[in-house]
């Protein structure tokens, strides 16, 4: 159904972001949790999530300085983990490229797995879309993520603030993370690639400055694109064969 | 756990703030409507595939909770927490079985 005005493309994108609320609100508390345990406050918890608003990253960063690692590799690794940031913004440009540059500015720090997501998917499905339409749905696709992950992240720190060491919650922020790369492995490239970082991992585990996760993601990302490359040849000599 | 101090969660916070909205705004900045090079968007495509569960290995293999002994619980609760991810796409079913698993074998064989 297409949109008559960009206000109901808004609402559109914020009515398709509802179920997301399932994955940001817990996900939020979470953090908010972890960070109180790690030793922050409600304020520093809060304002890391407002500053920097990505969930794996954030979680990344939590855990490294936590293994006390050098400040520039818990910088590198979380950047490392959001450069999936930048393939999407490069996804969109073609489609929101055109807008002015302080509503693409905007719609940058907006630019989540969610948003993102459900807004490639809108604009391939309705090429017809103007571009403040456009603009208006990926909006209204943040709208409640968005407040949800600040404020779920505030009400986290002060529970956390009140959860007793002894609950043994230091394997949870493990599971969260395996939770989310569950779903991520869609394709053989994306498993050569998961496979290829858990063994460099074991066997750099040894290095100093935790560089082992630096040369393992690195290794885990040059197999995933090499393997696809060599799935693309694969298919186009089977089908030049028949 | 180990605390660290807030001059480092300050850099962190605003060298990932800073870092983050450059990665996001850099191509719907400055790259107009230009095709980005496929060898790169190919290998940004695995990232978060990479460094993820280069991350999370370590602490599934030498848990914190064990002093870094290889634990049976940890190890079986990381394979459900993934796999049931990987079968049902469902974040939240991931962590709820790895969670169940993990307490569960804790308390049967402790």
């Amino acid at each position: 159904m297409p949109f008559t005005t960009t206000k109901s493309a808004f609402w559109r994108g914020f009515r398709d972001s509802a179920p997301f609320i399932l994955v940001a609100g817990p996900f939020g508390l979470l953090f908010g949790v972890l960070a109180a345990e790690a030793g922050l406050n409600v304020l520093e918890a809060f304002a890391f999530s407002l500053a920097v608003f990505a969930g794996a990253a954030q979680f990344t960063a939590l855990q490294l300085m936590q293994e006390q690692a050098p400040t520039i590799i818990v910088l590198i690794s979380a950047l490392a983990v959001n450069l999936r940031m930048a393939m999407y913004s490069a996804s969109l440009t073609p489609y929101l490229g055109a807008a002015p540059l302080w509503q693409r500015a905007f719609a940058s720090y907006f630019l989540v797995d969610q948003s993102y997501a459900l807004s490639i998917a809108k604009f391939e499905a309705e090429p017809d879309l103007t571009t403040s339409q456009r603009m208006a749905y990926f909006f209204g696709a943040s709208g409640i993520v968005t407040p949800l992950w600040m404020g779920a992240t505030i009400l986290g720190a002060q529970l956390g603030a009140q959860v007793p060491d002894s609950w043994g919650l230091d394997f949870v922020l493990p599971l969260a993370f395996l939770a989310m790369i569950g779903p991520m492995l869609r394709t053989p490239a994306h498993l050569a690639a998961c496979f290829t970082a858990v063994v460099t991992a074991l066997l750099a585990a040894g290095l100093p400055y935790n560089f082992g996760l630096i040369v393992a993601g690195l290794s885990g990302m040059i197999v995933g694109a090499q393997t696809e490359l060599w799935l693309e040849r694969y298919k186009t000599q089977k089908e030049a064969v028949r | 756990m180990s605390h660290f101090d807030s001059m480092t969660l300050w850099t962190v916070i605003l060298g990932l703030a800073a870092g983050s909205f450059g990665l996001r705004f850099a191509f719907l900045a400055l790259m107009g409507d230009r095709i980005m090079p496929a060898w790169l968007m190919r290998h940004l495509r695995y990232t978060a595939v990479a460094i993820l569960p280069a991350l999370v290995t370590p602490l599934v293999v030498w848990p914190s909770a064990t002093n870094a002994m290889p634990s049976l619980p940890h190890l079986m609760a990381a394979l459900v927490a993934l796999a049931v991810g990987f079968l049902s796409k469902n974040i939240l079913a991931a962590m709820a079985t790895g969670a169940l698993t993990l307490y569960g074998l804790l308390a049967l064989i402790g």
